[in-house]
């Protein structure tokens, strides 16, 4: 019993993390029409470079550093490189093109830091365990879901009470008439790719604290947010979220009985909603079919 | 008529090549991969390029042939023609069952559901340690020399290199046959205008299905023969990298024309193996290729050429 919801707490904290990274992958999906094969370079980058400033900065500095400077290299790149083929109706070329980033950043990493794993320090205030029966939930695991929760939570307030989430959900719902009510797509676009990778960089930081940090960590963790984003419904923020909750704690559950399964049953999990219920859990009818 | 002329010089050059790629500083081997490699995205190009359906998970298709190939050697019988046979059968019976999952799909959720169905067959091959060799990969087998009732072919690597020459040409036989035929024209307006050929009353989703298992058969196919030429599979044949390779091949040698996908892939896999040889840092190298073909050549190399001669 206790094995099993050691696991399953382990499944949950994973699962947070995919359900940050599915959560930034959907809103660039949503708006920017691009499938971010480069997302999890962002959390590589957003880790690394919490790592490499909190000797400077100190742990908490460094939380919110990291995934500031994700969303300002992913703004650049965004203007560099996504802007120009926006105007590509097939979405192949954004797709190949952020899939070359994703095998430049994985590279870059592990020439600069080294192919080994590296820990991140974490402050001892929020490192030890809440009790000794329960080892396994150490108070910067509770601290993990709870910037999360805040995270999810700010995200929803922005998108449902400010002027700049009701443009993001009009343009999410309808590019061209957003466009010509005169909003500015082109910087509606890019903050919204910004915020994506914001995300994507909190999930490497909070990930780097639990499984340290290797370059390949964020294209192992892709994967798993795109089948969030299948199974909790395309076009659904919530649904993103739900998605990789449900997928984390199916392995690791999973992992109690079968470790061997672990991974592949949330495919098998994915095959199941696609038979059952292709749109997914809370998307919309009809969206991309 | 020119085309035929070129078709018949590049196809001489072809059953020359284990005489003049090594004058170059090539090898035999680097030969077969091209070929297998050309085979494999040829076949996704069927999808890909003619009816328009976006697969970002075709390695899986080309995995599942090769360890259905590796297998068979290993634990059923030393025969190379059925480990062929059979990896064939295993990969494309797979993308069968798995089209109608996909063939509702649009864009952007094609190529995520195609790239994450197949992760589930890289995961199985990694976690099912005993049978697969997990992340080591599947050795343990290699290709038996082929008899004719009395006649002996003997397998080496000159030998292997005609057998996939022949493998090749029976592909681009049956993939140009399929192109010509009213099942090809129909893949073809589909990627033109969907909503038109569905007003005719095509019904569109079969057909896609048909252009998916189609492609399946033939990367499985491929792998089948990756797997013979290197007496070896390991889960990198299944993963979601290779699928993009194959993809980025047919972008950068012409995804609208029929022999684009070979072009494509004589460059990659000859600027993969230089990159590899000079720096470890290939997949730097392989990561801006892509961004410099995205951004400076979409249409790739044949698209080029095309659009200069009509400009003349």
């Amino acid at each position: 019993m206790q094995l099993l919801l050691f696991n399953a707490f382990n499944g949950l904290i994973q699962g947070v993390f995919y359900a940050l990274m599915a959560l930034g992958l959907a809103l660039i999906l949503s708006l920017n029409s691009v499938i971010n094969m480069a997302h999890g370079g962002f959390l590589v980058i957003g880790a690394y470079l919490a790592y490499a400033l909190s000797p400077y900065l100190g742990f908490w500095g460094a939380l919110v550093a990291g995934p500031i400077l994700a969303a300002a290299i992913g703004l650049a790149v965004e203007r560099l490189l996504i802007r120009p083929i926006y105007k590509r109706t097939d979405p192949l070329y954004s797709l190949l093109l952020t899939f070359g980033l994703a095998l430049i950043v994985e590279d870059m990493t592990r020439t600069i830091w080294g192919p080994q794993g590296l820990p991140l320090e974490i402050p001892d205030v929020i490192n030890s365990p809440v009790s000794e029966v329960y080892f396994f939930v150490t108070g910067y695991r509770l601290f993990v879901i709870v910037i999360t929760t805040a995270a999810v939570v700010g995200l929803y307030l922005l998108l449902r009470y400010t002027l700049l989430g009701i443009r993001i959900r009009a343009g999410i719902n309808d590019l061209e008439t957003t466009a010509a009510l005169g909003v500015n797509i082109y910087r509606l676009r890019a903050l919204n790719f910004g915020f994506g990778c914001l995300f994507a960089g909190l999930s490497g930081v909070l990930a780097a604290g639990v499984l340290g940090l290797t370059p390949p960590m964020g294209n192992s963790l892709i994967m798993p947010s795109f089948v969030a984003i299948i199974i909790g419904g395309v076009g659904s923020l919530f649904g993103a979220v739900v998605g990789g909750l449900i997928i984390g704690l199916a392995a690791g559950i999973t992992t109690t009985y079968y470790p061997a399964a672990s991974e592949a049953v949330i495919y098998l999990m994915m095959l199941i909603v696609l038979v059952v219920r292709p749109r997914g859990l809370f998307g919309e009818e009809g969206l991309f079919e | 008529m020119n085309r035929i002329i070129a078709i018949a010089a590049i196809w001489v050059a072809l059953v020359a090549l284990p005489w003049w790629l090594p004058l170059i500083g090539g090898y035999t081997a680097l030969g077969s991969k091209v070929l297998i490699y050309a085979i494999a995205t040829m076949g996704l190009n069927v999808l890909l390029g003619f009816t328009g359906g976006l697969s970002f998970g075709q390695a899986a298709y080309f995995g599942l042939g090769a360890y259905g190939a590796g297998m068979t050697l290993k634990y059923l019988a030393p025969s190379t023609p059925l480990a062929i046979l059979i990896g064939t059968l295993v990969g494309g019976a797979a993308a069968t069952l798995l089209g109608p999952l996909v063939m509702r799909r649009r864009g952007i959720y094609f190529a995520m559901i195609t790239i994450a169905i197949g992760q589930l067959f890289y995961f199985i091959m990694v976690r099912w340690n005993e049978v697969t060799g997990g992340e080591d990969g599947l050795a343990g087998f290699s290709r038996q020399d082929i008899h004719f009732g009395p006649w002996l072919y003997r397998l080496d690597e000159t030998n292997f290199y005609y057998l996939v020459l022949l493998g090749f040409t029976v592909a681009v036989a049956v993939m140009w046959m399929v192109l010509q035929s009213p099942l090809g024209h129909t893949f073809v307006a589909i990627r033109e205008n969907r909503r038109r050929i569905e007003f005719l009353g095509v019904r569109v989703e079969r057909y896609i299905w048909a252009a998916f298992a189609i492609a399946g058969f033939i990367t499985a196919f491929a792998g089948t023969l990756n797997a013979l030429l290197f007496n070896f599979t390991s889960p990198q044949d299944l993963h979601w990298i290779l699928s993009g390779n194959f993809v980025i091949m047919i972008v950068l040698g012409g995804m609208r024309s029929f022999f684009g996908p070979l072009i494509g892939v004589i460059i990659f896999v000859v600027a993969q193996d230089y990159l590899s040889s000079i720096t470890g840092n290939w997949m730097t190298f392989i990561g801006m290729i892509f961004v410099l073909i995205v951004l400076l050549f979409p249409r790739g190399v044949l698209g080029i050429l095309a659009r200069r001669v009509e400009v003349r």
